[in-house]
């Protein structure tokens, strides 16, 4: 068991390394240097190469991937130019909001998607499973944003059932003001989200569902007069969620990842939106802080979808 | 005379040979049920519009500005879908754009399936070292953080253009085709055509192209129609949020994006309404399509 963890905790050092590198070339790659918002066209180039000497980008390009490295390995992620504050507090404040959204739009992926794969898996073939395989044809073809815009134009616009955007009323005050201010913000991009989401997981369960239904073990269990509840919810479902809590390190990670649209198309100041205003403002050292979070958090993501595998299910940890 | 028997005998040759092809089997299966053909009739019906459409238009006018026009409403001054903040005809916009994002959709899908199909053959059928190394590189490009990447690539690389983001994107696409492809041609590795065809001499290269690829062409078709869809989704999305195709080539994505501003969404319904249907209508077709075919693509394998 710990060698199985231990073994892919190892593979993920190489894959850490270069991923980077890989984030640090983009860096170098993007134009213009970090100071185009802080000098004006009187700036001599003297300045210019004092700031440049200042923040260490004359040195060779190795030194200074050595030193960005060494730097990350202690927390700090440098400083954004253009902000004037410190990285690691910028991206702390965003992470939040996006935490947040994420862990909603998880729990309502969850809620929503299993109870829909148990009822198509059990009714296969009738009503239930043809009005379920049809909601999951069309959440399944329609790209995620057009889902967004237009549940943003109808629960928020037009019906005006729910904020338009941001995490929190101006006059919401005292915790429980904050508390349901925040949900109410959170509530309807969250349920967007998680709907688009779940076509993997309804389609996984109701597939296990319905090839471990004619298994053999579960006829033993029948036939030795186990009765029908307890060899769905202990055979049958038990069998079936394996591949839903295999993928689950990867549908939190790929929400958090995948947040830049929804926070784009509903104001959501998070980290996905972070991301896409420092892209247009050129603060590349914010650039490279969340690209490399979201690498991490994505080979985090599978490094915790293999151990559940891996605690799941034996036959995995043989190997 | 002589010529004509030759030429008859060498065709029932061929059709003996040949089973019916994984296109015609493909065309059957649209055709047997009527909501696939409406869908199927649906796809032909924009593409008609689009392509041909375009072809009476001139891009540099479609982009011209007009700003004396700008923010004409529902079928003003003789524009259908009114105009744009730059005067721009919508309806000249959604056909432009509509072509534009169905060509990406299509080349992303042709350039990934080729490089898919070659790297998953190879790799699935010399298997051992060969097979480990290519998967690594894919399980690396895997875990890499597409949208973030993709965004940054196209702000940085010079001479940005349609083409550049078709490459960018085919970047990251391959490697799910390649992993499918490779699974498929697994499971062929071992079967007897192969082997006979390896004991009686027949080259590596003959056998992946010529007989394993021919056993996969219903998959291959599949899943060209349902990457499609896909990968117009990633486009549009990019040009929605203002990292797709370059300002001056419409994109429906682009049309979509003037959503983004709370007074367009609300009072400006023309600017963004019909890309965001036409986008819906093309992509739940695609799909219906092409899940009807993986259907009875898997209804097949059963039987086998």
């Amino acid at each position: 068991m710990w060698k199985t963890i231990l073994k892919r905790v190892l593979i993920m050092i190489p894959q850490l390394i270069l991923l980077s590198m890989i984030v640090f070339i983009l860096a170098k790659m993007m134009p213009g240097d970090p100071f185009t918002g802080l000098i004006n066209p009187n700036s001599s180039q003297a300045t210019i190469n004092h700031l440049k000497h200042v923040y260490g980008l004359d040195d060779p390009v190795p030194v200074q991937y050595l030193r960005w490295v060494k730097n990350l390995l202690h927390g700090d992620f440098g400083q954004s130019y253009i902000q004037h504050v410190s990285v690691s507090s910028l991206i702390a404040d965003r992470a939040q909001n996006t935490f947040w959204l994420s862990l909603l739009s998880t729990l309502l992926l969850y809620g929503i998607a299993i109870p829909m794969g148990i009822a198509a898996g059990k009714h296969e073939g009738e009503w239930q499973d043809r009005a379920i395989s049809i909601f999951n044809y069309v959440t399944y073809a329609i790209p995620g944003f057009v889902f967004y815009l237009l549940g943003l134009w109808l629960f928020g616009f037009t019906l005006g059932w729910f904020p338009i955007s941001g995490t929190v009323s101006a006059n919401a005050s005292g915790f429980w003001g904050v508390f349901w201010s925040r949900l109410d913000h959170m509530i309807l991009p969250a349920i967007l989200y998680a709907i688009i989401a779940t076509t993997g997981t309804v389609q996984y369960l109701r597939t296990g569902i319905i090839d471990n239904k004619v298994e053999d073990y579960v006829k033993t269990a029948r036939s030795k007069g186990v009765p029908e509840k307890v060899v769905f919810n202990k055979h049958i479902l038990r069998n079936s969620f394996l591949p839903i809590a295999a993928f689950l390190g990867n549908t939190i990670t790929g929400l958090l990842g995948g947040s830049m649209i929804i926070e784009t198309v509903f104001s959501f100041p998070g980290m996905g939106k972070l991301f896409l205003d420092s892209i247009a403002q050129r603060d590349y050292t914010t650039l490279t802080a969340l690209i490399m979070i979201y690498g991490t958090l994505t080979l985090l993501g599978n490094l915790l979808s293999d151990i559940i595998m891996s605690l799941v299910d034996p036959r995995i940890r043989v190997k | 005379m002589a010529l004509f028997t030759i030429g008859k005998k060498k065709k029932q040759d061929e059709e003996r040979v040949i089973p019916p092809s994984a296109l015609k089997v493909a065309f059957q299966e649209i055709f047997r049920s009527k909501t696939t053909t409406v869908a199927f009739c649906t796809i032909v019906f924009i593409l008609l519009f689009t392509f041909v459409g375009s072809l009476f238009l001139k891009s540099s006018q479609v982009t011209e500005m007009h700003i004396l026009e700008s923010y004409a409403g529902w079928g003003e001054n003789g524009h259908i879908f009114g105009t744009d903040n730059g005067g721009r005809d919508i309806f000249k916009l959604l056909i432009m754009g509509g072509r534009n994002s169905i060509m990406i959709g299509l080349m992303v899908t042709l350039l990934c399936e080729v490089v898919g199909l070659v790297v998953g053959l190879v790799s699935g059928y010399f298997g051992g070292a060969i097979d480990n190394i290519i998967m690594r590189i894919v399980d690396f490009i895997q875990i890499l953080p597409q949208m973030p990447i993709l965004i940054v690539l196209v702000t940085v690389v010079p001479n940005y253009n349609a083409m550049t983001l078709v490459l960018l994107i085919s970047m990251f696409g391959w490697t799910t085709e390649a992993r499918y492809y490779r699974s498929f041609v697994l499971s062929q590795r071992e079967r007897d055509y192969v082997l006979a065809s390896k004991t009686s001499g027949s080259s590596n290269a003959k056998i992946m192209f010529r007989e394993v690829l021919p056993n996969i062409a219903s998959m291959i078709i599949i899943d060209v129609v349902l990457s499609v869809s896909g990968n117009i989704g990633i486009e549009t999305g990019l040009s929605f949020i203002g990292y797709g195709l370059p300002p001056k080539t419409p994109s429906l994505g682009t049309l979509i994006g003037y959503a983004n501003d709370p007074v367009n969404i609300i009072d400006r319904p023309w600017l963004w309404l019909p890309a965001t249907i036409m986008l819906l209508i093309i992509c739940l077709s695609i799909n219906y399509v092409g899940q009807a075919l993986q259907k009875a693509g898997d209804a097949r394998q059963r039987e086998n």
